[in-house]
């Protein structure tokens, strides 16, 4: 075996990768830019490599600086984690001619599957199933309009060297094929050096599921079963499981095996994923083959306990697979939820920044993995499986040259809802401020009704939330629950409060029991029990519930057991009550006495200003272009401007028609967050 | 008998209604509570027991003899906070708008004079449409009475107003001389002399909003600390900034039970400071992350951001904090981060609170609008208070403390008790750049040669080390253990006594 290892990534999976390789008794080696010196996997690594400025173009994807670290190291073997080097097989050639092993498949199977146009038509003579489409180079954005009606819309336009949903636009017509196309080749050029792009049929009521396969350089390959990954943003993966809530056992295995079959087509060894897209028919399409180990593949070890990366390490140490497909079977359900560092609120615009409060909940392990030993050596065990793969911690810094995935939160557990449930609470758990950050979206969808029944498809996202997410509104029950709990932690903090000195010796102020609680505009009634263990929260209009925690006052995470059932409450300051968060919801509630209820009712509420006719910078960003001018009437959909941020172009429309009048940005300033860029009469 | 009993009653039933129903239901028509719902929400329930109910005005011009409301348009009394004595009265818009007659002074007056003979504080609920005009003199005398009493009372107990309504004319002056102004947005306006006049005076528009709201006075002039949404926040508010302050100046700052770790470790503070010494980064991490249970009471938030001010708790006793914001104009020091953060030391000295102050200062802002606004002798009023001031003093500086600013900013020799810099620290005369150029200055043309004088200045100053070794820095402390030391630190000052030479009184550079 290896004894030293270099891992050419940053962020959670360098800091995964690590973990491994440290179970496994190989000494690990980091590479850092600027931007990540103080990062987690440069602390975690036993040896670690500067390579350059924070631009990955200058230094993580740099092939000479790598190698020099690897010859400064002395690293025998190098893990390319995903994105960056792990897909270029100019890089699998450097090391191959240096005799350092690649923690992945040869380079000949990273160039046929990593060009989407070659990778299908090794896949259609492999016999396994392919969408429609245009399998040539296009040059311009007149023959992309002419392709694009030759297949027929909905299209689909990719960059040829794409990944990650960067480089890749869905055009409904003409002038979103025009649109579509030239911004997936910019983009393509930006992020891959690669400009190509294809085109093909965008497949309707379509899930995104994906096959793991695993093969050695013996002749042995696996199919690990299925991730599905349809709730997408942008084609970007938010939420995934295994199994799939979809997929019968036939389909399955006919997926896994043309997938195997395709692997075996081009010598893969190593893992890899062959992504499908299948539709409401259970019909099965080939996408493209990744040839790296996917962000999402902790599902996929959750239920099956088969470590993956050790399974890489060891193909590419030249062993044969130790597994065979009988031996990989579905244990339980996995649910991953990527913690991405974007607003929600401002329709997941990338946010950048310190992370003041960073604290995932604590992790269990359970299930398949635990029996294969733990992925992290505090995890304490339990009967259901909370598993959070990070690269950052409290007081790191999200910078803007890299991707913004802060954390992969998963849960495991026996079934499907219960592994909902265990995530549900998991995301309560998970203190997370200095940025903004998905937690509430994805808290959302684990309370939706299409997820929860799992019948999602790639469109989940877009259709659920036309108009972007605008936060939850507790049902009836959960906010009874908020305000008994609010109601038992206020009069905690009130009693405190008359333990103040100074106070007047047998006058001391005496806190009521009886409490009207505002959760976020519903006014609950209540009056108070409480006993030593905890409180019994009695409603005016009957009903009554249980509520035992340890929370003190001035603790931001409240773990409570509200009428025997959990109940997890982030807890910010607020006059007269708290910011509570939970489910997604983030709501002020007020806890007054009856009195103050009753005064409260005379309060005016005021309405924040109209900013309906303006349009605000929704992130801090660079303006690319400003595409209109004032007095110019605008149509509905209509480009007003382009803000970079984060090296996505983000293209700003008119929400209605309108005339612009006045224009307060120009092309290259800089704007922070809600500056008005330009108003309209 | 019974009849008396019930004529008490009676009265009483007539005195609480105050202006009426009608006009009760107009000030709520504009979100505005009564003067007596006021006192309900401030006050701990049932606690309040009211002085002068029954007292009435003694003008007879302009037919006022025929109605005298009793209680006259302010009610006054006393009651407790968490179970703490405060004296409080509030104007009642409802009886004459509240305006200030001879005797409505009268009875504000008894209040400031008990409150200082039994040590508890002030809170002035303000209400009033100015003076009773019927009254004439009178009325302007009651002003003084009560402008006299303010000053007797500044310093010896805690004196804060609440603008709830109008405030204009010579009633502004009351407020003005105590400690903390607070203002309720979008109803309440202070100002000399209204719209009217500076329009037909200046010939100036303007709204009473714009003049005198609580924007222009929390952002703009100063003279208000805060501003709260309503009444009911407002109430809640000023409760909570009762439970930090001490209730005269005999007292020591006040101690609640409280649930955080003295000794917590914030492991994120190590990476506080940015690796670019020029990069800001946000003060208020810091403060959070020190005080106890993360609780903080900002006084003047949306004034001289470049200075922060305000109440923490640390093992449960309170402490003011003066911080530099290093996110607002480089957190450097000017005429009104000076004027603002001199107020808040003086204030904490003389109630004996302890201050902890957090320096990243790179000196004070250069320009005439400074020199012309009188910045030296602006600057001085910090530099006088953390002098003059004999309570506990610690200072931590976190990255920059440059010049003269170094040494205003509560450093060793205005009599610091504890003065730690974290390792990041940079205590020098001024920048490295800007020393070398002055050095150096025969090697200008020269680029190289004056980077490399840069880099010698930097490893020469740019560290706590050089101040260290003269003992004007304590220690050096990690920034993952500052609550832990900074709350030890405290705790050894508890029974600091120290004592500044009789005088009269000293002669601060207003």
């Amino acid at each position: 075996m290896f004894d030293k290892i270099l891992i050419a990534n940053r962020g959670e999976i360098a800091c995964r990768v690590i973990k491994t390789a440290r179970k496994m008794g190989i000494k690990t080696v980091a590479i850092y830019s600027d931007a990540d010196r103080q990062a987690l996997h440069v602390k975690m690594a036993d040896e670690a490599v500067h390579i350059g400025p924070p631009p990955a173009n200058q230094s993580y994807i740099v092939i000479d600086k790598v190698m020099d670290a690897i010859r400064q190291t002395g690293a025998q073997a190098v893990h390319p984690g995903y994105g960056f080097l792990s897909e270029n097989s100019r890089f699998a050639e450097a090391l191959e001619a240096e005799g350092v092993a690649f923690v992945g498949p040869p380079k000949g199977a990273i160039e046929a599957m990593g060009d989407k146009i070659t990778s299908k038509k090794i896949a259609q003579d492999a016999k396994v199933s392919t969408v429609p489409g245009y399998m040539g180079l296009i040059e311009d954005a007149e023959e992309a309009v002419k392709i694009s009606n030759e297949i027929g819309y909905p299209v689909m336009i990719k960059a040829s060297a794409g990944g990650g949903g960067k480089g890749m636009r869905i055009a409904w017509n003409d002038t979103e094929a025009r649109e579509g196309f030239q911004s997936s080749k910019n983009e393509a050029a930006n992020s891959f050096g690669d400009d190509r792009i294809f085109i093909e049929k965008f497949v309707t009521q379509p899930r995104h599921i994906e096959i793991q396969v695993l093969c050695d350089a013996h002749g042995n390959g696996i199919y690990l079963n299925e991730r599905e990954c349809s709730i997408q943003r942008r084609n970007q993966k938010v939420v995934e499981e295994a199994p799939s809530p979809f997929l019968d056992e036939a389909t399955r295995k006919a997926m896994g095996e043309q997938s195997v079959a395709l692997a075996k087509a081009v010598g893969y060894t190593s893992a890899g994923t062959v992504e499908f897209i299948v539709d409401g028919d259970k019909n099965f399409y080939f996408l493209e083959m990744n040839t790296r180990l996917q962000v999402e593949h902790p599902v996929t070890e959750l239920i099956t306990g088969v470590d993956l990366v050790e399974q890489m390490i060891r193909v590419a140490n030249g062993e044969p697979l130790s597994i065979t497909q009988d031996d990989v079977g579905i244990n339980g359900w996995a649910i991953e939820n990527r913690v991405y560092a974007e607003d929600p609120y401002r329709n997941f615009l990338p946010s950048i920044g310190r992370l003041t409060r960073y604290r995932p909940p604590a992790e269990v392990a359970a299930g398949p993995m635990l029996e294969n030993g733990k992925w992290a050596d505090d995890a304490i065990e339990g009967t259901t499986a909370v598993r959070n793969d990070t690269g950052v911690y409290e007081g790191g810094e999200i910078s803007m040259y890299y991707d913004p995935m802060i954390a992969k939160l998963c849960t495991w557990a026996p079934t499907r809802d219960e592994a909902i449930e265990a995530m549900r609470i998991a995301l309560d758990s998970f203190e997370l401020e200095g940025i903004g950050h998905n937690l509430p979206f994805v808290a959302a969808v684990m309370d939706h009704p299409i997820f929860i029944k799992g019948d999602m498809t790639t469109a989940f996202i877009e259709e659920q939330y036309p108009d972007g997410f605008e936060g939850v509104t507790l049902g009836e029950e959960d906010t009874r629950r908020v305000a008994a709990a609010c109601a038992a932690m206020y009069r905690v903090a009130e009693i405190r409060r008359t333990r103040v000195s100074g106070r007047m010796d047998n006058h001391e102020r005496k806190v009521g029991d009886d409490w009207v609680v505002d959760v976020a505009g519903t006014s609950v009634a209540l009056t108070i029990d409480a006993d030593r263990a905890g409180s019994t929260v009695n409603f005016n209009d009957g009903g009554s519930l249980r509520v035992t925690s340890d929370w003190t006052p001035g603790d931001q995470l409240a773990t409570l057991t509200v009428g025997d059932k959990p109940l997890v409450l982030k807890v910010g300051k607020a006059p007269g009550g708290f910011r509570i968060r939970t489910r997604g919801a983030d709501m002020r509630v007020a806890v007054r006495s009856p009195r103050q209820a009753e005064l409260a009712a005379h309060m005016i509420e005021k309405l924040p200003p109209d900013t309906s006719k303006m349009l605000l910078c929704p992130m801090p960003g660079l303006i690319v272009n400003v595409a209109v001018q004032a007095g110019d009437e605008v149509q509905e959909g209509q480009a007003l401007c382009t803000v970079e941020a984060m090296k996505m172009e983000n293209i700003l429309r008119a929400e209605k028609k309108g005339v612009v009048s006045k224009i307060n940005a120009a092309a290259g300033d800089s704007l922070a967050v809600d500056d008005v860029i330009m108003e309209f009469e | 008998m019974k009849d008396i009993l019930q004529e008490l009653e009676g009265r009483r039933e007539v005195a609480r209604l105050g202006g009426g129903e009608r006009r009760i239901n107009s000030q709520h028509a504009k979100g505005k509570l009564t003067a007596r719902e006021r006192i309900e929400l401030l006050l701990d329930e049932g606690s309040f027991e009211e002085f002068d109910m029954f007292k009435a005005h003694r003008c007879t011009d302009f037919g006022m003899e025929q109605e005298r409301p009793a209680g006259d348009g302010v009610i006054t009394g006393w009651g407790t906070i968490n179970g703490r004595m405060v004296y409080v009265f509030s104007q009642d818009f409802t009886v004459f708008g509240g305006s200030l007659s001879e005797t409505h002074a009268e009875k504000i007056c008894k209040i400031q004079d008990m409150a200082v003979q039994n040590g508890a504080p002030v809170i002035g609920l303000n209400d009033s449409g100015g003076a009773r005009i019927q009254e004439g003199v009178a009325s302007l005398a009651g002003y003084a009475e009560v402008f006299q009493r303010n000053i007797m009372a500044s310093g010896v107990v805690p004196q804060i107003s609440v603008i709830m309504g109008p405030c204009a004319g010579g009633a502004v002056y009351s407020p003005a001389m105590t400690d903390f102004i607070f203002m309720v947005k979008d109803s309440s306006y202070m100002f000399v002399t209204g719209p009217d006049v500076v329009k037909t005076v200046t010939n100036e528009v303007v709204t009473a909003e714009e003049l005198g709201g609580a924007s222009t006075h929390t952002k703009k002039s100063s003279v208000a600390d805060g501003a709260f949404e309503n009444d009911i926040e407002a109430m809640t508010e000023v409760r909570r900034l009762v439970d930090f302050l001490p209730l005269n100046n005999r007292e020591k700052p006040p101690v609640r039970p409280f649930f955080d770790l003295p000794g917590r470790v914030e492991e994120s503070l190590d990476t506080l400071i940015p690796e670019n010494p020029n990069t800001p980064y946000d003060m208020k991490e810091l403060i959070l992350k020190v005080a106890d249970e993360g609780d903080f009471y900002e006084i003047q938030e949306d004034y001289a951001k470049n200075i922060i001010t305000g109440f923490m708790r640390l093992e449960g006793q309170t402490v003011g904090v003066v911080a530099n914001q290093p996110m607002v104009l480089a957190g450097c020091l000017d005429i009104d981060s000076s004027r603002k953060a001199a107020r808040f030391v003086r204030f904490c000295d003389a109630f004996e609170i302890p201050i902890l102050t957090l320096v990243d200062v790179p000196g004070f802002l250069p320009g005439t609008s400074q020199e012309y606004g009188g910045v030296i002798k602006h600057g001085a009023k910090l530099l006088f208070a953390y002098g003059e001031a004999t309570v506990p003093k610690v200072t931590v500086i976190t990255r920059k403390a440059y010049g003269g600013a170094y040494d205003v900013m509560a450093s060793k020799h205005l009599r610091g008790d504890f003065n730690y810099a974290w390792p990041t620290a940079e205590i020098a005369v001024m920048g490295a750049k800007g020393a070398t150029e002055i050095i150096h200055r025969a090697d200008l043309g020269d680029a190289d040669k004056i980077e490399a004088h840069t880099k010698d200045y930097e490893d020469r100053f740019a560290n706590p080390f050089v101040a260290a070794e003269r003992g004007f820095i304590d220690e050096v402390i990690m920034p993952h253990s500052t609550r832990k030391r900074v709350s030890r630190a405290f705790a050894s000052l508890r029974n600091k006594k120290l004592q500044n030479p009789w005088k009269k009184h000293d002669n601060i550079p207003l």
